[in-house]
C-alpha cells in the first residue's frame, strides 16, 4: 500500500463515519431497514490486507461509531466478527486463477455479481450479530431476523450507489 | 514451547478476535447496567460538541414546531397561574416554603436522539456546570421522556423512556392503581403496564400519569393513555399497552426536575432495607 492509498483510504474513512453520524443516525426505512454505511469502508480494504490489522481497525470503527451512537460495543463487536469473517470468505469464494495482487474487493473493479455475493453475507452477519446483542432477551427471532435481513439489503443497496458514483477503476476513490 | 508459540502464532488473528469480542461484550453489559457511570458516550466533550453542532443545523428546520409547543405550555401555565393568584376571598396559611419547593425544574435541549434500537439513550445539552445531576427526571410538555444517566461538565446522556432497561413507577389515573411502566422494545410509540393486578378495572381511554412514590418525578404527569386490557399470560396480572403520550421523534426541548429531598428519602429507604424504583 503506498502512500497516496493510505491517504485515499484516510478520507474513505473519515467521510463514512461523518455520513452515517450525522445523516443516517436515525434512519430506519418502514422501521425495519437500518444503513450502516461505514462497514464499506472495511469491505473496501485491500484483499491481501493482512487479517490482524483489519480486526483491530474495525474494532477501533466499531467503537468509534459506538460512542455517537450511545451503543457502547455493539458495532464493536458485530464490526469484529465481520472484519474475521472477511478474511475467509474472500479465500471461499475466489475466482479461478485467485485475485490479482493489486485487486480491491470493490464494485469497479470485481463486477456486480461477484460483489453482492462477497457483501451480502458479510453484511447480513454484521447486521445478524448487531440485533442479536440489541435485542437480547427483549424482541423474538423474527424480530432479529427480519431487521438483519432488510438492513443488509439496503446497506449493500447504498454501498453499491456509493461506489457507482465515487470509486473510480483502477484507484483507491 | 517453541512449536506451542508458533501454533499460538498462527492462530493470531482468531486469538485477537476472540479478545476483542470478550471486550466488546463486557462493555455492552458494563454500560446497560442502568447506574453505571460510563466514560465512553456521547456526553463526553468531543463528542458532545460534534452532537451539538448537528442539532444546531438540524433544529433550525424545526423551530416552528418548538414555538408551538412552547406557546401552548406557556398558555396552559398561565391558566395555572390565574387560578393560583386568584384574589383570596378566605383566610389562608402560609405554608412553609421548605415544604413547597420540593422539586427544582430546569429547561434543556436535546442534541441528540434514537428510537430504533432497543436501548436508546438521549444526549442534553446541559452538564454538570448547569446544575444536572444523575437521576433526575426528564419530562416535556407532552409527558414523561426519561431519567439522567450521567453527567459531564457540559452535556449530559438520558435513558430514554424508549429502553427496556427503565422501570417507571406510574399509576392509572381514575383508579389509584400503581404499576411500572417498561417499554417492550418493539414500537416507538407504545409501551407496557405492569403489574396491574387482575381485578382491577382498567378500560381504554385510561389515563395513565406518574405517581408520587417514585422520587424522581412529582405526582401527576402524563406517561400515556391505555390503548388495549387483555387477560394474558401471566395468572396474576393483566396484559395492558399504553399508547406513550410523547412523541419522542419529535421531541427538542425538555424540562429537568430534581427532588431536593432525594437524598433525605435515599438515607430513610437505606436504613428500612427497601429497593426504591425509580
Amino acid at each position: 500500500m503506498n502512500f497516496r492509498n493510505l491517504i485515499t483510504y484516510i478520507f474513505l474513512v473519515i467521510c463514512l463515519c461523518l455520513v452515517q453520524i450525522l445523516l443516517l443516525k436515525n434512519l430506519a426505512l418502514f422501521g425495519v431497514a437500518f444503513c450502516f454505511i461505514y462497514l464499506l469502508a472495511i469491505l473496501s480494504f485491500p484483499i491481501n490486507m493482512r487479517s490482524f490489522p483489519l480486526i483491530l481497525i474495525s474494532f477501533g470503527l466499531g467503537l468509534l461509531i459506538d460512542v455517537f451512537y450511545d451503543t457502547l460495543g455493539l458495532h464493536a463487536a458485530a464490526a469484529t466478527l465481520l472484519a474475521f469473517l472477511r478474511t475467509y470468505w474472500l479465500k471461499a469464494i475466489s475466482p479461478n486463477g485467485g485475485y490479482d495482487d493489486a485487486n480491491n474487493p470493490t464494485l469497479p473493479e470485481m463486477g456486480i455479481g461477484w460483489y453482492i455475493s462477497y457483501s451480502l453475507p458479510l453484511v447480513f452477519a454484521f447486521s445478524l450479530m448487531f440485533f442479536i446483542a440489541d435485542q437480547w432477551g427483549t424482541g423474538g427471532l423474527f424480530g432479529v431476523l427480519n431487521k438483519s435481513l432488510f438492513s443488509s439489503i439496503f446497506t449493500v443497496i447504498l454501498a453499491i450507489i456509493v461506489q457507482l458514483l465515487f470509486f473510480k477503476r483502477r484507484r483507491g476513490i | 514451547m517453541l512449536r506451542i508459540l508458533q501454533f499460538l502464532y498462527s492462530l493470531r488473528s482468531f486469538l485477537l478476535f476472540v479478545l476483542l469480542e470478550v471486550l466488546a461484550i463486557s462493555l455492552i453489559v458494563s454500560n446497560n447496567s442502568p447506574q453505571g457511570a460510563a466514560f465512553f458516550n456521547s456526553s463526553n466533550a468531543l463528542t458532545g460538541s460534534v452532537l451539538k453542532t448537528r442539532s444546531d443545523v438540524v433544529d433550525f428546520f424545526s423551530l416552528a414546531e418548538a414555538n408551538d409547543a412552547l406557546l401552548s405550555e406557556n398558555a396552559r401555565l398561565l391558566e395555572q397561574l390565574k387560578s393560583v393568584n386568584s384574589i383570596p376571598d378566605s383566610a389562608k396559611i402560609q405554608l412553609d416554603s421548605l415544604l413547597e419547593a420540593q422539586f427544582d425544574f430546569k429547561g434543556a435541549r436535546i442534541i441528540s436522539n434514537s428510537l430504533r434500537f432497543a436501548q436508546n439513550h438521549i444526549t442534553l445539552n446541559k452538564g454538570s456546570k448547569d446544575g444536572v445531576k444523575p437521576g433526575m427526571g426528564v419530562f416535556n410538555e407532552q409527558g414523561v421522556v426519561g431519567r439522567v444517566k450521567t453527567v459531564n461538565e457540559n452535556f449530559s446522556v438520558v435513558i430514554s423512556l424508549l429502553n427496556t432497561e427503565m422501570n417507571l413507577s406510574s399509576k392509572i389515573k381514575s383508579t389509584g392503581d400503581f404499576g411500572t411502566t417498561k417499554w417492550d422494545g418493539k414500537d416507538s410509540g407504545k409501551s407496557k403496564l405492569l403489574y396491574i393486578p387482575r381485578h382491577v378495572n382498567a378500560s381504554q381511554g385510561d389515563t395513565i400519569v406518574t405517581n408520587g412514590y417514585s422520587a424522581v418525578f412529582p405526582e401527576g404527569i402524563l406517561v400515556g393513555i391505555i390503548e388495549s386490557v387483555n387477560q394474558g399470560a401471566d395468572p396474576n396480572y393483566l396484559d395492558i399497552v399504553i399508547n406513550l403520550s410523547v412523541d419522542f421523534s419529535r421531541a427538542h426541548y425538555v424540562y429537568l426536575v430534581e427532588n431536593t429531598q432525594l437524598a433525605e428519602l435515599d438515607t430513610l429507604t437505606k436504613q428500612a432495607e427497601i429497593e426504591n424504583e425509580f
